[in-house]
């Protein structure tokens, strides 16, 4: 059985416009799943499903065979105790240190002992390679520092499966390594992500299942050699024609 | 609680706090066009003129901006006739309201020269424009755009501010208001239909400015 | 002409009538403070059920966003006079002064509401889903979050209107608060030289908006430069 199992999932904006119409595939434990498509076909919109930003209409999503609820303000809460998420840009707290940034949610929502909330922050932001940068502010940061910074806070509140917006997406070109080399760490380590992202190469590298996704469905599932270099879905061959021409 | 709320007895007045509500109108009209004048010849001497002209410029603006409309009226009304100038309410008011306005004008139509860019006068001169050329095709929306939001949102300050007329007894609708209310007594009433036909007036102000704003210099907004 | 005038001033700045002067600008400057003060404590409330999505809040967003118009778009004479003859009807005692003084803090609170609004608005989007994917409540979102960002855009517009508000409140005048175009009048009244007295009400009112307008600029100057 999978780890993470979406299944059917419909949702829609504001404006009842749909955007998801039955998404579903399924991560396993230490997996990397990575989200393609075109612009507007719902891949973020499913990563905000996953962590409750938007509500879904139908479907399910099981955790280790657990159903996920969204429905109450304590079920969007143990959601998010699940699920991390690192937006594209202006994740961190313009008013923070990078430490305050990564230690703010631990200390003041779950209550734990500051002094063990910042020793893991920390080691954390080590981690990430900005051992050096704990008191500076985002403002005195590079994007793609800044977006390290995101990603351990994301890791601070110990989640089982890290969801990555296109965290690259908005930086300059030399940053985006540093943030690549940050997500090819924890990839080692085994956390499990749900990534969607632009960086083919990268996708091709570090992903075991690639996902295909156009006009608010699932249009292929397969492994990144398959779906990269052999896509079997005109749409998907489309996609990849236009991508890979620059 | 020993009172009702009549509104019947104030309704039939309604019109009469229309016609009000026209000569408020006009008062707010023809200030804010004077003061524009005045902000324009302010805004060029502060831009071109010489030390002691802009001196000039400043004070005036500086004073004008820091010390209230209804107190600049009170001189005006109680104040010049002892130069021997002797002004009805109405042009009192007027008078005021427009100096009042230029002051602001002033200030607004500077901000706007300031924020014409030199690159914007290169890339017209790049292009082979003559003077007049890019004044007009450059200079100007770009000054139409930048000037619009200021001046509308003055504009409805102002229409706001034809009320203390009625402190000098003109009949604009603050001051019929205060007639009626003589004559009827129900003061909740008449003042509450007053002030909804203030936000009446100003909301659609608001909508015809943002509308015309949006034909004539495509600038956008929103009223609410 | 100008004769009568200079011999008017030893006549008119006396120490009683200065004292009268200061008592009454003192009421200026309170009216307008407190007036802005408790306008911002109501605006800021306003504001944040305006823009807030929590859905036990939403019924409150009309009345909310009335509130708010109500009080921008009538003009300060017509709300004190309302609010003057509506508390003589409910034949609560107010003095004159509490009047005006509710009347300030109310249309203020309007005004003040709006400039919180954008200052709220400013803050990015992603901001409020970082704290809710954090699972802040919306308190710590504001708290934390959002109002330590908000507050650089909110801090100059604020203060620029208490300055211009120290001007509104000259209307308070016509329902017989003591301030000091109220003083003014008196003096009209008892004979002295209209230029005299006004223009010397206009001194006074420009001695306490200028400096507030100069600090007001230094200010802003001093928030654009600084780090978060």
């Amino acid at each position: 059985m999978a780890y993470l199992s979406i299944e059917n999932i419909f949702a829609s904006y504001k404006d009842d416009k749909p955007v998801l119409t039955g998404v579903g595939f399924s991560v396993e434990k230490g997996e990397i799943a990575s989200l393609i498509g075109p612009s507007g076909s719902g891949k973020s919109t499913l990563l905000r499903v996953l962590v409750g930003l938007t509500k879904p209409k139908s479907g399910r999503v099981l955790l280790d065979g657990v159903p996920i609820s969204y429905a109450n303000k304590k079920a969007l809460r143990e959601a998010r105790d699940r699920f991390a998420i690192v937006f594209q840009q202006y994740n961190l707290f313009q008013n923070m240190t990078a430490l305050r940034n990564v230690t703010i949610a631990p200390i003041k929502v779950k209550k734990r002992n500051p002094q063990e909330v910042e020793k893991e922050a920390i080691v954390l932001l080590e981690k990430v390679g900005l051992g050096e940068k704990l008191n500076s502010y985002p403002d005195e940061l590079s994007g793609g520092q800044q977006q390290r910074v995101a990603i351990a806070r994301a890791l601070a509140l110990k989640p089982d499966i890290l969801l990555l917006d296109e965290v690259t997406s908005a930086l300059d070109p030399e940053l985006i390594n540093e943030v690549l080399d940050t997500i090819r760490l924890l990839a080692r380590e085994g956390m499990t992500m749900v990534i969607v992202s632009h960086e083919m190469a990268f996708v091709r590298e570090v992903s075991s299942k690639v996902v295909f996704m156009d006009e608010g469905k699932v249009v292929e599932i397969g492994n990144p050699k398959e779906i990269l270099d052999h896509p079997k879905t005109a749409r998907a061959r489309e996609f990849m024609a236009k991508i890979l021409r620059h | 609680m020993q009172f009702t709320i009549h509104f019947g007895q104030v309704v039939k007045y309604i019109p009469y706090l229309l016609g009000g509500a026209w000569l408020s109108f006009q008062i707010a009209f023809l200030a804010f066009c004077g003061g524009m004048v005045i902000g324009l010849a302010g805004a060029m001497a502060k831009t071109f003129g010489n030390r002691f002209l802009r001196g000039i410029v400043n004070a005036y603006v500086t004073f004008f901006t820091n010390t209230p409309q209804l107190v600049q009226i009170y001189f005006i009304f109680f104040g010049l006739p002892q130069f021997g100038l002797v002004l009805s309410p109405y042009e009192a008011v007027l008078v005021g309201m427009t100096i009042n306005a230029g002051a602001y004008a002033t200030e607004i139509q500077r901000a706007g020269f300031l924020s014409v860019h030199r690159s914007e006068l290169e890339a017209a001169e790049t292009v082979g424009m003559s003077l007049l050329q890019s004044v007009r095709y450059v200079i100007l929306p770009h000054l139409a755009k930048v000037l619009y939001p200021p001046f509308s949102n003055l504009y409805i300050i102002m229409t706001l501010g034809t009320s203390m007329a009625a402190i000098f007894g003109v009949e604009e609708l603050t001051g019929r208001s205060f007639n009626v209310n003589a004559m009827t007594f129900r003061s909740i009433e008449v003042f509450s239909i007053t002030a909804g036909l203030y936000i009446l007036v100003t909301i659609v102000a608001s909508f015809v400015l943002l509308y015309l704003g949006q034909w004539l210099f495509r600038v956008k907004g929103k009223v609410f | 002409m100008w004769d009568s005038l200079l011999q008017e001033i030893p006549r008119f700045f006396t120490y009683y009538n200065g004292i009268f002067l200061l008592q009454a600008a003192w009421r200026t400057i309170a009216l307008s403070a407190a007036g802005c003060v408790v306008g911002f404590a109501i605006g800021f409330f306003m504001a944040i059920i305006r823009i807030t999505r929590e859905r036990r809040l939403l019924a409150a967003r009309v009345p909310s966003i009335g509130y708010v118009e109500f009080f921008r778009r009538v003009p300060f004479l017509v709300t004190l006079m309302f609010m003057f003859f509506t508390f003589q009807i409910l034949k609560f005692q107010f003095s004159v002064f509490t009047v005006a003084m509710i009347t300030v803090c109310l249309i203020a609170s309007g005004f003040i509401a709006e400039i919180v609004r954008a200052g709220i608005e400013s803050v990015h989007m992603t901001q409020w889903d970082a704290g809710e994917v954090l699972n802040f409540t919306l308190v710590q979102k504001l708290r934390l979050v959002i109002v330590p960002q908000a507050w650089k855009v909110i801090l100059p517009p604020a203060f620029s209107f208490f300055i211009s508000f120290i001007k509104d409140t000259a209307l308070a005048s016509q329902i017989g608060v003591i301030e000091l175009t109220y003083a003014g009048k008196v003096f009209n009244n008892k004979g002295f030289s209209a230029i005299l007295v006004f223009g010397t009400i206009l001194i006074m009112y420009f001695v306490i908006s200028y400096p507030l307008t100069r600090f007001g600029r230094w200010m802003e100057s001093k928030l654009g430069v600084s780090k978060h």
